[in-house]
């Protein structure tokens, strides 16, 4: 584990300096993949350069790796050739961006990823539920485009509400507050276009019934009931069910009615893998797990069951892109191409055992 | 500044793993032999380049691990000169390191310097104006100014960003040469730049420089200036935002005008990635809002802008949701409605860090209510049976704070906690019985039918905190509990080895015991009382002892009173944050005082703390001392006012206690005992009544634990005055000067009264309300058969007595006379509250006029509020009922102002001093029960002090105000 610490002898803007310090990570990451003890040898002049251009006197300055990498070249030798000239973007009110990128086919990729939010109590009751979604670009457009997107929050009749979006530095946040306009130039390549969070009761997607009953000196019996509460046409992906067991349990046997269970012992839990759990449709698993007769005194948590899983082709709030208007002075056509996904975020329902 | 210690990280690295392939910088960090510093010199000073660079790197790589390399620095700086601009940046960062040990050497580089900040690669110009900045060398720094103008200057934005922070490192080395030099006037002039991201260093650096000089006045905002950082703002970089942001927050708006158009501005940062930006525009926005009438439209508009932001910060990375958390805590404070409806955001999650639970918890009861108590309720029961200890421990107390903030849930509390406590887990348990206690003390007679499941557990108590509560249970309850006595006496066994706390709990409860149950707890009592006075050396439990033992050997009666008298009430909220605390703090929302809760000066060393800020004041802020009849209805819609937790204040007001010094109390000690001993006689037959009236075991008894004191007692003289000396010592310290009284003023002319002239005035003597007369005969005829009556007034004032004029009043002559006055008369509202119709007769008519006394009058003696109920009634008190007031031009200190307010019984509970302002708290009792309670502002140097008056009759503020006015101007 890395932990990386930033001290100061005033009294700081405590969230800049852990957003900063975030920031930083990510940074690193981008130069060295993993960021460890090792890659830090091997990259000390890179970082001592990096460390300079990220922060001046304690200031964050320019952090933003795509523009770092125009200038900050990891390959040593590369750098002989002497620099002249700082890349306008460093400074340029449009920091995210360089000019002078070219594609021969200009296209931006659309993805909507909603993540569903749900914390169950014990007894069934929904303590709380929300979606937080995202919308990210992969943008490759020629130029200095100016991009305008449409949703249906704002469609007559329709009302998402989202209870509050957050942008990407490079939408004009000012336009937004006057006439909910998303326009923005935008980064080259993959980056998060914005985030969102709808404050809704939906329906938990996946709904989870339990009996977990432990019979001291003895056993563990669990029985789950995973219920897929979408539209029939829908198909969730990937779905595990992860059900926590006592950390003294052994012996384990299962018997499920589709997919396959797999005790996870360094974990405490059972994983019920199912690939692919159609809408409507219900499954059990049953799982029995010996117990030790003689049994530690430490107290255990009640960890919840955690489910995860993706529906593609959906979004739960049911928000939707109109349109993606691209403009660009060279007039160039190009394509928005447009996917949705629905998956769990954090999902959680609590065990009475 | 961070830089450095990020880049310590480095130097944590550890030296030989020899793990990097031949292709990495990983090499550098194996260390050669012995020869090693021979070698890298000769490397060097290598002609080839590419050995040079590596011998550079080698170098660095040993500076990083913390070898001293310094012994390289002729040979290190000779390769500055070059066009390769890494190994350029390795040097200069060599240089950065090793300049100060190095400090004649150093100066070898100063020409590098110049020149590269005229090189034709703005790359380089910018790295040299970096560098140099860092270079804490005195002898350089003044070689560096002219390279540095010209950088401020420069064509290229990249420097001129670079070297607006440079002007701040050079200020921090040398601040005078920065102001000589006119730098300051350059970097003001940088807020103009074209470039935003120039604007936004500039900005920073005005702000770091700032702080060190707090009334420099440096930054100067000005409506122009602010429209140029506004416009800014939505130009930068994220980072470039917050220090805009942050430096908005320290302008004051003219008006509620321009505050609202700045805030207009600011909101769209609310919708910024970056959690940082959000919570620097949730500070303006705080700050600002704060200056808006809350009738406005845009006020409601704002509120309801503020929660989804603060919520969405909740899903960001745990740290910063700690930070966020912090802050939204005091966010809920100072105005609860923004958060209102968020309750359920604010549940655990089980991978929670604990640090973000507990402080999930905290805001869960702060925001806990009638309308959510039944989910908050739930909640917390769950997660009582969690494994983490703290974790757990908190939340049993807070389903305790929960059952005493909301009436309603009371009674579920109770059943939960005894579900815990069924559980047995032990610290459960403790916890559980710790609330409880509070639980009783809010709803008296209401729970008691669980005190046997409580003394269940009796032995399972190992805490002192949980074994003192069910002490206090058990003495309390006593009555109602068979087998008290045998409870506490259990506890009796170990008394020495008990804390303080339980042992003082123990004293009291067996002498509640001892005053319901008198037949059959004689002895324990009397163990008990030797134990505290005899046997322990703890001043306050030895005190606390002999004030029982006295009580009751004198006036049992009164010792009932006393040791069983109701209690005051106790506060909802423990450890809400101070009103002028909170109030800074929200000024530093987003910083580390606010995730500390403390002002920046209790933790930032040196000048930089020292600045406090307050939140600005709102537009026609006189209302409330304009209307003071506002009528209590309605919920206060402000936030809560909010007096100190005892943890926070009243630790700083300790010392105000007139405790009597230490030094007196040997010499009194003997007559203490002494007068124990005289009273076990008879004293106690009034409280034992007939059943043994007069049973000589009972006296004997109690007499018995005296009787081993000192034989010398009989012969000490002097008791009687030790003892006196003893009990006028709370009265004797800190006497007050006495109160004032007006001179007379004439009431009835002579003119209006047939020859009859009445001037008088009012005071308030040892208790007693007076009102002095002066009568004067300018009639020609001898006046006799005087006689006083008053109208029904506002709190009750009659004539305690007959008028008493004895001798006929001759022509010309002039006699005085002191009415005594009682305050049992019928009541009726006047106008003005303070007026007093009096309608006088003699032998030639009945005479009407009226007059107005002073509202001090009516100040009782007993008007010393305790710590505690002054804390939970001004909290609970509406915010409404607050009224302040300005006191002119008094000359006085805080000590001096308070000794004369009690001279008129208006009683200084405590003291606290901030940053050279006074803030005394201050408690009135009128003589029909109300209580008036006061906070006194005062400033060193500043002799107008301000004083906000809270009472449930917020009518009498403005008289108590006056009666201010008039003590301390006399």
């Amino acid at each position: 584990m890395t932990s990386v610490v930033a001290t100061t002898n005033k009294n700081s803007n405590a969230s800049l300096v852990y957003a900063f310090l975030y920031k930083l990570v990510e940074v690193f990451t981008e130069y060295f993949k993993e960021l460890e003890e090792e890659s830090i040898q091997d990259n000390f002049v890179v970082v001592y350069e990096l460390l300079d251009e990220l922060m001046d006197f304690g200031f964050p300055q320019t952090t933003d790796s795509k523009i770092l990498q125009e200038y900050i070249t990891q390959q040593g030798n590369k750098l002989e050739v002497a620099k002249t000239k700082v890349p306008t973007t460093v400074t340029n009110a449009v920091s995210w961006r360089s000019e002078g990128i070219k594609y021969k086919k200009n296209e931006v990729f659309i993805d909507v990823i909603e993540s569903i939010n749900v914390l169950v109590n014990a007894n069934g009751s929904v303590m709380s539920s929300d979606i937080v979604g995202c919308i990210k670009l992969k943008t490759m457009l020629s130029g200095m485009p100016e991009l305008r997107l449409g949703l249906n929050d704002r469609d007559k009749g329709k009302t998402v509400a989202m209870e509050d979006v957050k942008f990407h530095q490079c939408v004009r946040l000012s336009r937004f507050e006057s006439d909910r306009t998303i326009s923005f130039i935008p980064p080259d390549g993959e980056s998060e276009l914005m985030s969102y969070r709808i404050n809704t009761h939906v329906k938990p997607l996946i709904w989870i019934e339990s009996v977990i009953e432990k019979f001291s000196h003895s056993r563990v019996e669990i029985m789950v009931k995973a219920k897929g509460q979408f539209k029939k046409q829908s198909v969730a992906n990937n779905v595990e069910i992860r059900v926590p067991v006592p950390s003294d349990a052994d012996s384990p046997k299962f018997k499920t009615s589709t997919g396959h269970a797999k005790y996870v012992p360094e974990k405490n839990l059972v994983v019920w893998s199912i690939k692919s759990f159609p809408g409507g449709k219900e499954f059990l698993m049953r799982a029995h797990f010996g117990l030790p007769s003689v049994e530690t005194d430490e107290m255990e948590g009640k960890p919840p069951i955690t489910v995860k899983f993706e529906i593609p082709y959906f979004t739960v709030s049911g928000i939707q892109v109109r349109y993606m208007k691209i403009i660009e002075k060279s007039g160039y056509q190009a394509l928005p191409w447009v996917r949705y996904i629905t998956q769990s975020g954090d999902y959680q329902l609590r065990t009475n055992s | 500044m961070m830089t450095k210690h990020v880049r310590n990280l480095l130097s944590l690295l550890q030296e030989n793993r020899g793990l990097g392939s031949k292709m990495t910088d990983s090499k550098y960090f194996t260390t050669t032999k012995k020869g090693e510093i021979f070698e890298l010199k000769a490397e060097l000073n290598s002609d080839k380049k590419e050995k040079k660079k590596e011998a550079v790197k080698k170098v660095i790589a040993s500076m990083t691990v913390g070898k001293d390399v310094s012994a390289l620095f002729p040979d290190v700086v000779n390769c500055m000169q070059t066009d390769n601009l890494e190994l350029k940046k390795l040097v200069y960062l060599y240089l950065m390191n090793y300049a100060k040990s190095q400090p004649d050497m150093a100066i070898m580089a100063v020409n590098t310097f110049v020149k590269d900040c005229e090189d034709p690669n703005p790359l380089i110009r910018a790295l040299a104006v970096r560098t140099m900045g860092c270079i804490r060398v005195d002898k350089i720094t003044e070689y560096l100014c002219e390279p540095l103008r010209k950088c401020l200057k420069d064509e290229d934005p990249y420097v001129r960003k670079t070297a607006a922070v440079c002007v701040a490192k050079l200020h921090d080395i040398n601040a005078q040469l920065v102001e000589d030099q006119g730098f300051l006037d350059t970097l003001k002039d940088l807020i103009s730049d074209s470039n935003p991201m120039v604007v936004a260093n500039a900005v920073a650096a005005l702000s770091e420089i700032a702080e060190s000089h707090p009334n420099s006045n440096l930054l100067d905002l000005n409506p122009q200036t602010i429209n140029k950082l506004l416009t800014a703002l939505n130009e930068c970089t994220e980072w470039g935002q917050i220090f805009i942001l942050d430096c908005l927050a320290n302008y004051t708006p003219r008006d509620d005008r321009e505050s609202q158009s700045i805030c207009e501005r600011v909101t769209p940062r609310l919708s910024h990635a970056n959690s940082a930006v959000v919570l620097s525009a949730v500070k303006v926005l705080m700050k600002f809002m704060e200056m808006l009438p809350k009738d406005l439209d845009y006020y409601g508009t704002l509120l309801k802008k503020l929660a989804p932001p603060l919520v969405t910060l909740l899903s960001a990375e745990p740290e910063l949701q700690y930070v966020a958390l912090r802050n939204i805590n005091l966010i809920v404070q100072k105005r609860p409605e923004i958060l209102k409806h968020e309750m359920k955001v604010f549940f655990v999650k089980y991978n929670d860090p604990i640090y973000v639970k507990l402080e999930k918890l905290d805001i869960m009861i702060r925001l806990a209510s009638q309308a959510n108590i039944a989910q908050v309720l739930a909640e917390l029961k769950e997660y009582a049976t969690e494994v983490d200890v703290d974790f757990v421990r908190k939340a049993v107390r807070a389903i305790g704070r929960c059952a005493i903030k909301v009436e309603q849930s009371a009674e579920r509390c109770v059943s939960t906690l005894l579900d815990l406590i069924q559980t047995k887990v032990n610290y459960v348990v403790q916890e559980a019985i710790v609330v409880i206690k509070d639980i009783f003390r809010k709803y008296p007679n209401k729970y008691e039918s669980v005190i046997a499941t409580l003394c269940e557990n009796l032995d399972s108590l190992d805490e002192p905190e949980a074994r003192a509560a069910m002490i206090w249970i058990v003495g309390e309850y006593a009555e109602r509990i068979d087998n008290a006595d045998e409870l506490l006496e259990s506890f009796l066994e170990g008394f020495h080895d008990e804390s303080t706390q339980v042992q003082l709990q123990l004293l009291t409860a067996i002498v509640k015991l001892f005053l319901k149950k008198p037949t059959e707890t004689q002895e324990l009592v009397q163990q008990v009382l030797s134990l505290a006075t005899q046997d322990s050396d703890n001043p306050d439990l030895r005190d606390r002892g002999y004030i029982y033992w006295r009580l009751l050997s004198t006036d049992p009666v009164a010792a009932k009173e006393v040791v069983l008298a109701e209690k005051p009430l106790i506060s909802e909220e423990t450890d809400l944050i101070e009103p002028t605390l909170l109030e800074e703090l929200i000024c530093h929302i987003g910083t580390l005082a606010s995730v500390y809760h403390k002002p920046p000066s209790a933790f930032v060393e040196g000048s930089r703390g020292v600045q406090h800020k307050r939140l600005p004041a709102r537009a026609g802020s006189g209302e409330s001392a304009e209307s003071p009849d506002v009528g209590q209805s309605g919920p206060a819609e402000a936030p809560p006012a909010v007096i100190p937790s005892q943890g926070d204040l009243l630790g700083d007001l300790l010392n105000l206690d007139l405790a009597p010094p230490t030094a007196t109390i040997p010499s009194v000690q003997p007559s203490m005992q002494m007068g124990a001993m005289d009273l076990l006689g008879g004293g106690l037959d009034s409280l034992l009544g007939g059943d043994i009236g007069g049973s000589p075991s009972m006296g004997a008894g109690l007499g018995a634990a005296p009787a081993a004191m000192p034989a010398a007692l009989g012969s000490a003289p002097a008791v009687g005055g030790g003892l006196g000396d003893l009990f006028d010592l709370g009265g004797g310290v800190g006497m007050p000067t006495g109160a004032y009284v007006a001179p007379k003023t004439v009431w009835l002319p002579a003119m209006k009264a047939k020859g009859l002239e009445i001037s008088g005035t009012f005071a308030r003597r040892g208790g007693i309300i007076q009102m002095d007369l002066s009568l004067t005969n300018k009639a020609m005829s001898v006046m006799t058969d005087f006689a006083i009556q008053f109208n029904r007034n506002s709190f009750g004032l009659a004539p305690a007595g007959p008028l008493q004029v004895l001798t006929p009043l001759s022509p010309n002559q002039t006699i005085d006379v002191s009415l005594p006055l009682s305050t049992s008369g019928p009541v009726m509202k006047m106008e003005p509250l303070n007026n007093l119709q009096v309608a006088v007769k003699n032998n030639i008519d009945v005479f009407y006029f009226s007059c107005q006394y002073p509202l001090s009058l009516l100040f009782v003696e007993d008007g010393k509020m305790e710590r505690q109920v002054f804390l939970a009634t001004w909290k609970d008190i509406p915010n409404d009922n607050e009224a302040q007031f300005q006191i002119k031009d008094i000359h006085l200190n805080s000590d001096a102002a308070s000794n004369k307010l009690q001279g008129s019984n208006i009683f200084t509970i405590a003291k606290r001093t901030v940053e050279g302002q006074d803030m005394l708290y201050q408690s009135v009792k009128l003589t029909n029960a109300i209580w008036v309670l006061a906070e006194m502002r005062i400033q060193t140097g500043n002799p107008n002090y301000t004083l906000s008056i809270k009472c449930r009759a917020p009518e009498v503020s403005q008289f108590v105000y006056q009666c201010y006015e008039l003590v301390l101007k006399n």
